[in-house]
Protein backbone atom coordinates (compact mmCIF):
# COMPACT_ATOMS: atom_id res chain seq x y z
CA UNK A 1 0.00 0.00 0.00
CA UNK A 2 2.79 2.43 0.89
CA UNK A 3 4.55 1.74 -2.42
CA UNK A 4 1.34 2.34 -4.34
CA UNK A 5 0.85 5.61 -2.46
CA UNK A 6 4.15 6.90 -3.83
CA UNK A 7 3.23 5.69 -7.31
CA UNK A 8 -0.22 7.31 -7.30
CA UNK A 9 1.11 10.53 -5.83
CA UNK A 10 3.67 10.69 -8.64
CA UNK A 11 0.76 10.46 -11.09
CA UNK A 12 -0.79 13.58 -9.56
CA UNK A 13 -3.28 12.01 -7.13
CA UNK A 14 -3.22 12.88 -3.44
CA UNK A 15 -3.02 9.71 -1.38
CA UNK A 16 -3.85 8.57 2.14
CA UNK A 17 -2.82 5.14 3.41
CA UNK A 18 -4.69 3.33 6.16
CA UNK A 19 -1.60 1.66 7.56
CA UNK A 20 -1.71 -1.67 9.39
CA UNK A 21 2.05 -2.14 10.01
CA UNK A 22 3.57 0.97 11.53
CA UNK A 23 7.24 -0.01 11.17
CA UNK A 24 6.90 -0.63 7.43
CA UNK A 25 5.04 2.65 6.99
CA UNK A 26 7.84 4.49 8.78
CA UNK A 27 10.40 2.94 6.42
CA UNK A 28 8.55 3.48 3.13
CA UNK A 29 7.22 6.86 4.25
CA UNK A 30 4.18 7.40 2.04
CA UNK A 31 2.98 11.01 1.79
CA UNK A 32 0.09 10.61 4.26
CA UNK A 33 -0.73 7.64 6.48
CA UNK A 34 -3.11 6.97 9.35
CA UNK A 35 -1.82 4.05 11.40
CA UNK A 36 -4.81 1.96 12.44
CA UNK A 37 -3.93 -0.77 14.91
CA UNK A 38 -6.98 -2.87 14.12
CA UNK A 39 -7.30 -6.59 13.47
CA UNK A 40 -5.48 -7.45 10.24
CA UNK A 41 -8.06 -7.83 7.51
CA UNK A 42 -10.27 -5.08 8.97
CA UNK A 43 -8.61 -1.78 7.97
CA UNK A 44 -11.74 0.23 8.79
CA UNK A 45 -11.82 -1.37 12.23
CA UNK A 46 -15.33 -2.54 12.88
CA UNK A 47 -17.72 -4.27 10.47
CA UNK A 48 -21.32 -3.03 10.52
CA UNK A 49 -20.34 0.11 12.43
CA UNK A 50 -20.76 3.01 9.99
CA UNK A 51 -20.10 5.65 12.67
CA UNK A 52 -16.73 4.13 13.52
CA UNK A 53 -15.82 3.73 9.86
CA UNK A 54 -16.75 7.37 9.24
CA UNK A 55 -14.49 8.46 12.08
CA UNK A 56 -11.58 6.54 10.54
CA UNK A 57 -12.23 8.17 7.18
CA UNK A 58 -12.60 11.64 8.72
CA UNK A 59 -9.23 11.32 10.46
CA UNK A 60 -7.72 10.01 7.24
CA UNK A 61 -9.09 12.85 5.10
CA UNK A 62 -7.92 15.37 7.70
CA UNK A 63 -4.35 14.47 6.72
CA UNK A 64 -4.96 16.25 3.41
CA UNK A 65 -4.65 19.50 5.36
CA UNK A 66 -0.97 18.87 6.13
CA UNK A 67 1.23 21.37 4.28
CA UNK A 68 4.01 18.84 3.71
CA UNK A 69 4.88 15.23 4.34
CA UNK A 70 5.45 12.52 5.07
CA UNK A 71 2.67 12.52 7.63
CA UNK A 72 2.10 9.53 9.90
CA UNK A 73 -0.61 9.83 12.55
CA UNK A 74 -1.94 7.14 14.91
CA UNK A 75 -5.66 6.47 15.12
CA UNK A 76 -6.44 7.07 18.81
CA UNK A 77 -8.12 3.73 19.50
CA UNK A 78 -6.53 0.29 19.28
CA UNK A 79 -8.69 -2.72 18.48
CA UNK A 80 -7.13 -6.08 19.26
CA UNK A 81 -8.17 -9.20 17.43
CA UNK A 82 -10.12 -11.54 19.71
CA UNK A 83 -8.13 -14.64 18.75
CA UNK A 84 -10.42 -16.59 21.05
CA UNK A 85 -12.81 -19.15 19.60
CA UNK A 86 -16.28 -17.86 18.93
CA UNK A 87 -19.13 -19.86 20.47
CA UNK A 88 -20.49 -21.76 17.51
CA UNK A 89 -22.41 -25.02 17.50
CA UNK A 90 -21.04 -27.97 15.57
CA UNK A 91 -23.13 -30.77 14.10
CA UNK A 92 -23.41 -34.01 16.08
CA UNK A 93 -21.66 -37.11 14.80
CA UNK A 94 -23.94 -38.70 12.23
CA UNK A 95 -22.02 -41.37 10.32
CA UNK A 96 -19.31 -43.00 12.47
CA UNK A 97 -17.98 -44.83 9.43
CA UNK A 98 -16.63 -41.56 8.07
CA UNK A 99 -13.58 -39.64 9.27
CA UNK A 100 -14.85 -37.11 11.85
CA UNK A 101 -13.99 -34.09 9.70
CA UNK A 102 -15.83 -35.49 6.69
CA UNK A 103 -18.92 -36.13 8.78
CA UNK A 104 -18.68 -32.67 10.33
CA UNK A 105 -18.34 -30.90 6.97
CA UNK A 106 -21.40 -32.67 5.64
CA UNK A 107 -23.33 -31.56 8.70
CA UNK A 108 -22.45 -27.91 8.08
CA UNK A 109 -23.68 -27.90 4.49
CA UNK A 110 -27.10 -26.42 5.27
CA UNK A 111 -25.53 -23.50 7.11
CA UNK A 112 -23.13 -22.94 4.23
CA UNK A 113 -26.03 -22.99 1.78
CA UNK A 114 -27.91 -20.42 3.86
CA UNK A 115 -24.87 -18.17 3.75
CA UNK A 116 -24.63 -18.59 0.00
CA UNK A 117 -28.31 -17.82 -0.39
CA UNK A 118 -28.11 -14.73 1.78
CA UNK A 119 -24.94 -13.26 0.27
CA UNK A 120 -25.41 -14.59 -3.24
CA UNK A 121 -21.73 -15.43 -3.50
CA UNK A 122 -18.96 -17.45 -1.92
CA UNK A 123 -15.18 -17.35 -1.76
CA UNK A 124 -15.03 -21.15 -1.83
CA UNK A 125 -13.85 -22.47 -5.18
CA UNK A 126 -10.12 -22.01 -5.69
CA UNK A 127 -9.45 -25.76 -5.69
CA UNK A 128 -12.85 -27.31 -4.99
CA UNK A 129 -16.41 -26.11 -4.61
CA UNK A 130 -18.67 -26.83 -1.64
CA UNK A 131 -19.53 -30.29 -2.96
CA UNK A 132 -15.85 -31.17 -2.84
CA UNK A 133 -15.16 -30.09 0.74
CA UNK A 134 -15.91 -33.46 2.44
CA UNK A 135 -13.76 -35.28 -0.10
CA UNK A 136 -10.99 -32.73 0.39
CA UNK A 137 -11.07 -33.37 4.12
CA UNK A 138 -10.97 -37.10 3.39
CA UNK A 139 -7.73 -36.52 1.46
CA UNK A 140 -6.17 -34.57 4.30
CA UNK A 141 -7.32 -37.19 6.81
CA UNK A 142 -5.55 -39.84 4.73
CA UNK A 143 -2.40 -37.72 4.51
CA UNK A 144 -2.43 -37.15 8.25
CA UNK A 145 -2.60 -40.91 8.66
CA UNK A 146 0.32 -41.75 6.42
CA UNK A 147 -0.83 -41.42 2.80
CA UNK A 148 1.61 -39.85 0.33
CA UNK A 149 0.48 -36.26 -0.14
CA UNK A 150 1.85 -36.14 -3.70
CA UNK A 151 -0.57 -38.85 -4.85
CA UNK A 152 -3.50 -38.08 -2.55
CA UNK A 153 -5.46 -36.25 -5.23
CA UNK A 154 -5.03 -32.62 -4.15
CA UNK A 155 -6.20 -30.59 -7.18
CA UNK A 156 -3.12 -29.21 -8.89
CA UNK A 157 -1.15 -30.15 -5.77
CA UNK A 158 -2.18 -26.74 -4.44
CA UNK A 159 -2.43 -27.25 -0.70
CA UNK A 160 -2.91 -23.52 -0.07
CA UNK A 161 -5.96 -23.32 -2.33
CA UNK A 162 -7.46 -26.50 -0.89
CA UNK A 163 -7.06 -25.36 2.72
CA UNK A 164 -8.41 -21.93 1.81
CA UNK A 165 -11.57 -23.52 0.48
CA UNK A 166 -12.02 -25.75 3.54
CA UNK A 167 -11.51 -22.89 5.98
CA UNK A 168 -13.71 -20.51 4.00
CA UNK A 169 -16.51 -23.10 3.80
CA UNK A 170 -16.43 -23.34 7.59
CA UNK A 171 -16.18 -19.57 8.11
CA UNK A 172 -19.10 -18.82 5.84
CA UNK A 173 -21.18 -21.53 7.55
CA UNK A 174 -20.19 -20.30 11.01
CA UNK A 175 -21.36 -16.77 10.31
CA UNK A 176 -24.84 -18.24 9.85
CA UNK A 177 -24.66 -20.06 13.18
CA UNK A 178 -23.27 -17.36 15.46
CA UNK A 179 -25.68 -15.13 17.34
CA UNK A 180 -25.06 -11.67 18.73
CA UNK A 181 -22.68 -8.95 17.58
CA UNK A 182 -20.25 -9.58 14.72
CA UNK A 183 -17.43 -11.91 15.81
CA UNK A 184 -14.12 -10.16 16.48
CA UNK A 185 -11.01 -10.50 14.38
CA UNK A 186 -9.78 -14.08 14.01
CA UNK A 187 -12.47 -15.37 16.40
CA UNK A 188 -13.87 -17.72 13.77
CA UNK A 189 -10.36 -18.62 12.63
CA UNK A 190 -9.55 -19.63 16.18
CA UNK A 191 -12.79 -21.63 16.39
CA UNK A 192 -11.86 -23.43 13.18
CA UNK A 193 -8.39 -24.43 14.30
CA UNK A 194 -9.13 -25.23 17.95
CA UNK A 195 -12.69 -26.53 17.97
CA UNK A 196 -13.44 -28.24 14.68
CA UNK A 197 -12.41 -31.64 13.38
CA UNK A 198 -11.59 -29.99 10.07
CA UNK A 199 -9.13 -27.60 11.69
CA UNK A 200 -7.44 -30.47 13.53
CA UNK A 201 -7.26 -32.42 10.28
CA UNK A 202 -5.69 -29.51 8.38
CA UNK A 203 -3.10 -29.05 11.12
CA UNK A 204 -2.29 -32.77 11.23
CA UNK A 205 -1.99 -32.98 7.45
CA UNK A 206 0.26 -29.90 7.43
CA UNK A 207 2.58 -31.56 9.95
CA UNK A 208 2.64 -34.76 7.91
CA UNK A 209 3.44 -32.90 4.67
CA UNK A 210 6.19 -30.91 6.37
CA UNK A 211 7.71 -34.07 7.87
CA UNK A 212 7.56 -35.72 4.45
CA UNK A 213 10.05 -33.13 3.26
CA UNK A 214 7.77 -30.95 1.13
CA UNK A 215 9.04 -27.51 0.22
CA UNK A 216 8.22 -24.71 2.64
CA UNK A 217 5.39 -23.02 0.68
CA UNK A 218 3.61 -26.33 0.19
CA UNK A 219 2.94 -26.85 3.88
CA UNK A 220 3.45 -23.43 5.48
CA UNK A 221 0.56 -21.62 3.83
CA UNK A 222 -1.96 -24.31 4.72
CA UNK A 223 -2.64 -22.38 7.94
CA UNK A 224 -1.81 -18.99 9.44
CA UNK A 225 1.89 -18.68 10.07
CA UNK A 226 1.72 -18.51 13.86
CA UNK A 227 0.23 -22.01 14.13
CA UNK B 1 2.41 -14.95 20.02
CA UNK B 2 -0.96 -14.06 18.50
CA UNK B 3 -1.63 -14.28 14.80
CA UNK B 4 -1.70 -10.51 14.32
CA UNK B 5 1.47 -10.03 16.40
CA UNK B 6 3.21 -12.66 14.30
CA UNK B 7 2.18 -11.01 11.04
CA UNK B 8 3.02 -7.47 12.14
CA UNK B 9 6.47 -8.61 13.23
CA UNK B 10 6.94 -10.58 10.00
CA UNK B 11 5.73 -7.72 7.79
CA UNK B 12 7.87 -5.14 9.57
CA UNK B 13 10.97 -7.14 8.63
CA UNK B 14 10.21 -7.35 4.91
CA UNK B 15 12.39 -5.40 2.49
CA UNK B 16 11.33 -1.74 2.40
CA UNK B 17 11.50 -0.03 -1.01
CA UNK B 18 13.03 3.42 -0.90
CA UNK B 19 11.74 6.53 -2.67
CA UNK B 20 14.50 9.14 -2.79
CA UNK B 21 12.47 11.99 -4.29
CA UNK B 22 8.92 11.32 -3.16
CA UNK B 23 6.16 13.16 -4.96
CA UNK B 24 3.79 15.42 -3.05
CA UNK B 25 0.47 16.64 -4.36
CA UNK B 26 -1.14 19.69 -2.82
CA UNK B 27 -4.76 18.62 -2.91
CA UNK B 28 -7.66 20.78 -3.90
CA UNK B 29 -10.51 21.11 -1.37
CA UNK B 30 -11.98 17.73 -0.44
CA UNK B 31 -15.51 18.96 -1.14
CA UNK B 32 -14.46 19.49 -4.75
CA UNK B 33 -12.45 16.28 -5.09
CA UNK B 34 -13.28 12.99 -6.77
CA UNK B 35 -12.27 10.17 -4.43
CA UNK B 36 -11.39 6.57 -5.28
CA UNK B 37 -10.46 3.54 -3.21
CA UNK B 38 -7.37 1.46 -3.97
CA UNK B 39 -7.27 -1.74 -1.96
CA UNK B 40 -4.74 -4.54 -1.70
CA UNK B 41 -7.41 -7.05 -0.66
CA UNK B 42 -7.44 -8.63 -4.12
CA UNK B 43 -11.17 -7.98 -4.35
CA UNK B 44 -12.73 -8.99 -7.64
CA UNK B 45 -16.24 -9.17 -8.95
CA UNK B 46 -18.15 -12.43 -9.09
CA UNK B 47 -17.55 -13.80 -12.58
CA UNK B 48 -14.42 -11.73 -13.15
CA UNK B 49 -10.91 -13.14 -13.32
CA UNK B 50 -9.64 -14.22 -9.91
CA UNK B 51 -6.18 -13.28 -8.66
CA UNK B 52 -3.42 -15.86 -8.93
CA UNK B 53 -0.66 -16.25 -6.36
CA UNK B 54 1.87 -13.38 -6.58
CA UNK B 55 -0.44 -11.63 -9.04
CA UNK B 56 0.95 -8.20 -9.93
CA UNK B 57 -2.01 -7.09 -12.00
CA UNK B 58 -5.08 -5.18 -10.87
CA UNK B 59 -8.81 -5.15 -11.37
CA UNK B 60 -11.16 -2.26 -11.82
CA UNK B 61 -14.20 -2.26 -9.56
CA UNK B 62 -17.17 -0.33 -10.92
CA UNK B 63 -18.74 2.08 -8.47
CA UNK B 64 -22.03 0.21 -8.11
CA UNK B 65 -20.59 -3.28 -7.61
CA UNK B 66 -20.96 -4.93 -4.24
CA UNK B 67 -20.67 -8.61 -5.27
CA UNK B 68 -16.97 -8.72 -4.51
CA UNK B 69 -14.92 -11.74 -3.49
CA UNK B 70 -11.80 -11.53 -1.32
CA UNK B 71 -9.10 -12.99 -3.55
CA UNK B 72 -6.04 -12.48 -1.34
CA UNK B 73 -3.96 -15.68 -1.01
CA UNK B 74 -2.46 -15.14 2.42
CA UNK B 75 -4.05 -17.16 5.25
CA UNK B 76 -2.65 -14.67 7.76
CA UNK B 77 -5.47 -12.26 8.43
CA UNK B 78 -9.11 -12.22 9.44
CA UNK B 79 -11.33 -13.02 6.48
CA UNK B 80 -14.70 -12.82 8.19
CA UNK B 81 -14.91 -9.05 8.62
CA UNK B 82 -15.35 -8.46 4.91
CA UNK B 83 -17.97 -11.22 4.75
CA UNK B 84 -19.95 -9.41 7.43
CA UNK B 85 -19.50 -5.95 5.94
CA UNK B 86 -17.66 -5.15 2.72
CA UNK B 87 -17.04 -1.62 3.99
CA UNK B 88 -14.58 -2.79 6.63
CA UNK B 89 -12.14 -3.30 3.75
CA UNK B 90 -13.70 -1.36 0.89
CA UNK B 91 -15.61 1.62 2.34
CA UNK B 92 -17.61 2.35 -0.77
CA UNK B 93 -20.93 2.97 1.00
CA UNK B 94 -19.23 5.35 3.41
CA UNK B 95 -17.85 7.33 0.45
CA UNK B 96 -21.32 7.49 -1.09
CA UNK B 97 -22.64 8.89 2.18
CA UNK B 98 -19.85 11.46 2.33
CA UNK B 99 -20.66 12.54 -1.22
CA UNK B 100 -24.33 12.91 -0.34
CA UNK B 101 -23.37 15.11 2.61
CA UNK B 102 -21.05 17.19 0.45
CA UNK B 103 -17.95 16.26 2.45
CA UNK B 104 -16.30 14.91 -0.68
CA UNK B 105 -17.04 16.13 -4.17
CA UNK B 106 -17.74 12.87 -5.91
CA UNK B 107 -17.24 9.13 -5.68
CA UNK B 108 -15.10 7.87 -8.55
CA UNK B 109 -16.82 5.82 -11.22
CA UNK B 110 -14.34 3.01 -10.76
CA UNK B 111 -11.90 1.85 -8.12
CA UNK B 112 -8.81 -0.37 -8.10
CA UNK B 113 -7.92 -3.66 -6.48
CA UNK B 114 -4.44 -5.14 -6.22
CA UNK B 115 -3.26 -8.25 -4.39
CA UNK B 116 -1.30 -7.48 -1.25
CA UNK B 117 0.82 -10.60 -1.53
CA UNK B 118 3.36 -9.18 -3.96
CA UNK B 119 6.89 -10.39 -4.77
CA UNK B 120 9.32 -8.83 -2.29
CA UNK B 121 10.91 -6.43 -4.80
CA UNK B 122 7.49 -4.97 -5.76
CA UNK B 123 9.13 -3.99 -9.05
CA UNK B 124 6.11 -4.59 -11.25
CA UNK B 125 3.59 -2.61 -9.24
CA UNK B 126 6.17 0.14 -8.79
CA UNK B 127 7.24 0.42 -12.43
CA UNK B 128 4.41 -1.06 -14.50
CA UNK B 129 0.97 -1.96 -13.18
CA UNK B 130 0.92 0.64 -10.41
CA UNK B 131 1.62 3.57 -12.75
CA UNK B 132 -0.88 2.17 -15.27
CA UNK B 133 -3.61 1.98 -12.62
CA UNK B 134 -2.77 5.49 -11.39
CA UNK B 135 -2.88 6.89 -14.91
CA UNK B 136 -6.27 5.29 -15.49
CA UNK B 137 -7.71 6.87 -12.34
CA UNK B 138 -6.15 10.22 -13.16
CA UNK B 139 -7.76 10.03 -16.59
CA UNK B 140 -11.05 9.35 -14.81
CA UNK B 141 -10.59 12.64 -12.97
CA UNK B 142 -9.68 11.17 -9.59
CA UNK B 143 -8.08 13.69 -7.22
CA UNK B 144 -7.74 11.70 -3.99
CA UNK B 145 -7.17 8.01 -3.32
CA UNK B 146 -7.59 6.23 -0.02
CA UNK B 147 -5.56 3.05 0.17
CA UNK B 148 -6.87 0.18 2.28
CA UNK B 149 -4.58 -2.76 3.08
CA UNK B 150 -5.07 -6.43 3.63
Amino acid sequence: MCVLAHVFEAAGIATIVLSSVREMTEKVAPPRALYCEFPLGRPLGRPSDPAFQHDVLARAFALLDAPQGPVLVDYPEVITADEQPVACALPPRFDPSLPPAVDEARGLRKAYDRALGRRGMTAVGRAVNADGIPEALGMLHAIANGADWTTAGIPGGNTTALCHDIRTYYEEAALELVDGPPPGGRAIEDWFFTKTEAGATVLAARTAIREAGAKFPIWFYMTPGHL
Amino acid sequence: MSGDEFMREYSAALPAPQFSNPAWVTPKPLAESTVAIVTSAALYGVGDEAFSTADTSYRFIERDRRDLVLGHWSPNFDRTGVQIDLNVVYPIDRLEELAQRGVIGKVADRHISFAGNQPDDVATIRMDTGPAAAAALRKDGVDVVILTPV
